[in-house]
């Protein structure tokens, strides 16, 4: 037997060979940040089955393959991503293989609201971003998160004010062009107190060949800010996604979140999410995978505080010999009274080769809570299919259409209609089985 | 209502079927005429839902005898959407909730499907949408139906009137409305039992089946059944439903063994 610590050693290294080349920042917590983060790379290692939060998902293959930091940055036309464009959201920052395209981009500074690359933010908002950026995300306990944290450079950075509501949503659009690349796309959102935003993030593709995107999010929500946050995951092929996102909720603050995961041949997503007294947060999300894909979606909900609420539904769409995995964690701490928790894991298989791993965890220390969870995997339900059946639509059309709105129930949660429609069309493709 | 030598629509004979291995149905006979409203009663487990389920195609009950012919067509050999688009329409007891579909595209889309196999022509969605209000308003429904997901969060009266609506824009040929009066407030009785009233024509013909006479009272059927054990033990006309209701069902069933023991 190989020693795999050794093998990990080297491919971080291998990784983090790019590193040394990044220009120093004029800020001098974020060069500490960085090297922090290398040498916490020196120390962990990439995680496999042994891991027992990896227990279900293999990255072996991640590990066999190698991947270099971009080195030219593609030029790219608006004619060549337009197609991504989501028509409500004309604000919008265009990372390529992770690096920030300016002449893409429509940033905006304005009445305090800054929707920018990182470093243009920096003049304004250094102070304020200082306690997030990097320290949300635990990326002393994780490999992933470190290795980003250590390349960080470009990142879409969206402050919002003290009680201004954005009304257009914004459009984080992160494109894949390049085979064998390593991108670290990073995002950090502050909602100041009293503040409203929707935000999408989008990952997507141009080319088929493998690339690995390692990607980080952190969303902080001051107090009695509300917060949509929309996630699609609409990677190559043969793409390997593996993204952290940490969101903090204050008092009174309300996060709603969508993510969807139709891409990638590999795909790990983990959520975590803080609340503190009197905070809400919806966590829905979809992964619609076939083939030989696997789409891992690992959340932890913290109750931190008394009084707050969660609900969760997490669906998986699982055709072809597909792998799909939901571990979603929902800790109510001592003291965390009143809570008010709701979550639920649905599954669809399409075919005896699917395969889920579902695992609900609660974890409650405190004794005044409501506290719901559920599970489910199954196939279709035939009563449901002979009531369509009996409405004159043939078998087929039944379960097709059964099994879009399985899927469709999450999509319709998404509060900006274009991409609503556009998402909807695609799991309406991906579920359509001609007869 | 009863016409002169309308044509029969529905002839079962002796029909017998199993749910997982136990026998419901042991001989069932029945015959309808078009113009006709035949009302199927019956306590608790004698078979009323199975048979109307059987009717729709439900594949989980096994037909192990016995005949069943729609308009000259063995029924039996037909998938429930050939059924369906043969002009069987079953209103369910209990309807289904499908979230993420909207209730005008499913419409449309049933609607469609089924003209299309009839040889007619398609509405696009703007004709859709006309005739669908249309008959909506049968029933008394608000427009913002047809914007919710099917079923999804409607009370019990509106998945009813949900299903009549169906029926109206499916224009069958046989209705089988299975416990439609259950769990209906008045009102929401009035209003369906109205929009079944209008669609009743001499051309077609409804089958209700209910366990209370209530619902007999705004849709007053041309006979009365009564089931028991699997097969139908009596029929009448519309004062049978009145007699159920103050004297129950034990005395049919008793004089039912009383007539058997006297032929035998």
């Amino acid at each position: 037997m190989s020693a795999p610590g050794t093998i990990n050693a080297g491919y971080l290294e291998n990784l983090l060979a790019g590193q040394p080349h990044l220009p120093a920042s004029p800020l001098a917590w974020l060069n500490a940040l960085r090297a922090e983060a290398v040498d916490r790379v020196g120390v962990l290692t990439v995680p496999t089955l042994r891991d027992e939060e990896w227990r279900f998902t293999d990255i072996s293959q991640l590990t066999k393959m190698s991947f270099h930091p971009v080195r030219t940055t593609i030029s790219l036309q608006v004619a060549d991503i337009e197609r991504f464009y989501i028509e409500e959201a004309t604000t919008r920052l265009v990372f390529i293989d992770g690096v920030y395209a300016p002449q893409l981009s429509s940033a905006i500074t304005d009445n305090g609201v800054a929707v920018v690359n990182l470093e243009a933010g920096f003049a304004a908002h250094a102070a304020a971003i200082e306690p997030y950026l990097g320290r949300l995300t635990e990326f002393r306990d994780n490999v992933f998160a470190a290795l980003n944290t250590a390349f960080l450079l470009d990142a879409a950075l969206i402050v919002v004010p003290r009680d201004i509501s954005v009304a257009v949503p914004v459009h984080m659009l992160f494109i894949a062009t390049q085979k064998d690349v390593v991108s670290y796309p990073r995002c950090l959102l502050l909602a100041e107190s009293g503040s409203a935003v929707t935000v999408i993030e989008d990952y997507v593709s141009l080319q088929e060949d493998a690339y690995f995107t390692n990607a980080v999010t952190e969303i902080a929500l001051v107090d009695n800010a509300r917060v949509n946050h929309i996630r699609v995951q609409r990677e190559g092929a043969k793409a390997f996604h593996i993204a952290n996102c940490a969101v903090s909720l204050a008092r009174a603050s309300n996060y709603q979140s969508v993510s969807v995961a139709f891409g990638a041949r590999i795909s790990r997503y983990n959520l975590n999410v803080q609340l503190a007294e009197e905070a809400e947060c919806a966590v829905d999300g979809l992964a619609l995978i076939s083939g030989r894909q696997l789409a891992d979606t690992h959340t932890c909900i913290d109750h931190a505080k008394p009084h707050a609420v969660s609900h969760q539904m997490h669906k998986c769409i699982v055709g072809g010999s597909a792998h799909a995995v939901f571990n979603g964690k929902i800790m109510v701490r001592q003291g965390a009274q009143r809570t008010d928790s709701r979550q639920s894991s649905r599954n669809l298989l399409l075919t005896n080769k699917a395969h889920v791993d579902t695992k609900p965890q609660l974890e409650i220390f405190a004794d005044d809570v409501k506290c719901t969870h559920g599970a489910t995997i199954g196939q279709l339900d035939n009563e449901e299919v002979f009531y369509l059946q009996s409405r004159g639509l043939s078998e087929t059309a039944a379960r097709n259409m059964l099994t879009y709105a399985f899927g469709a129930e999450i999509i319709e949660r998404i509060p900006i209609s274009s991409l609503k429609c556009q998402l909807e069309q695609t799991v309406l493709e991906q579920t359509t089985i001609q007869p | 209502m009863i016409y002169k030598d309308s044509k029969i629509l529905l002839e079962v004979r002796g029909l017998c079927a199993n749910v997982s291995g136990t026998e419901i149905l042991k001989g069932l006979d029945l015959t309808v005429r078009s113009g006709e409203i035949h009302a199927i009663m019956g306590p608790n487990g004698s078979g009323k839902s199975t048979f109307s389920k059987i009717l729709a195609g439900h594949s989980a009950y096994e037909v192990t005898g016995g005949t069943v012919m729609f308009e000259g067509q063995n029924l039996l050999e037909l998938a429930p959407e050939e059924r369906a688009r043969a002009g069987v329409f079953l209103a369910f007891q209990y309807p289904i909730e499908i979230p993420g579909v909207g209730n005008s595209q499913f419409l449309r889309l049933t609607y469609n499907t089924v003209q299309t196999h009839r040889g007619k022509e398609e509405l696009d969605p703007l004709e859709f949408d006309d005739y669908v209000r249309e008959k909506m308003k049968l029933l008394e429904m608000s427009p913002d139906f047809l914007e919710r997901s099917v079923n999804e969060g409607f009370s019990g009266g509106e998945k009813k009137r949900n299903e009549i609506l169906q029926m109206a824009m499916l224009d069958p040929r046989l209705a089988i409305l299975d416990e439609t009066d259950s769990g209906l407030d008045i009102d929401a009785l009035r209003i369906v039992a109205n929009g079944v009233n209008q669609l009743a024509n001499k051309d077609n013909a409804i089958v209700l089946v209910t366990h209370y006479q209530r619902l007999l009272n705004y849709i007053v059927p041309d006979y009365v059944h009564v089931m028991e054990a699997g097969r139908i033990i009596k029929t009448g006309g519309k004062e049978l439903a009145f007699e159920l209701e103050s004297r129950g069902y034990d005395w049919v069933g008793v004089e039912h063994k009383a007539t058997a023991r006297a032929t035998a």
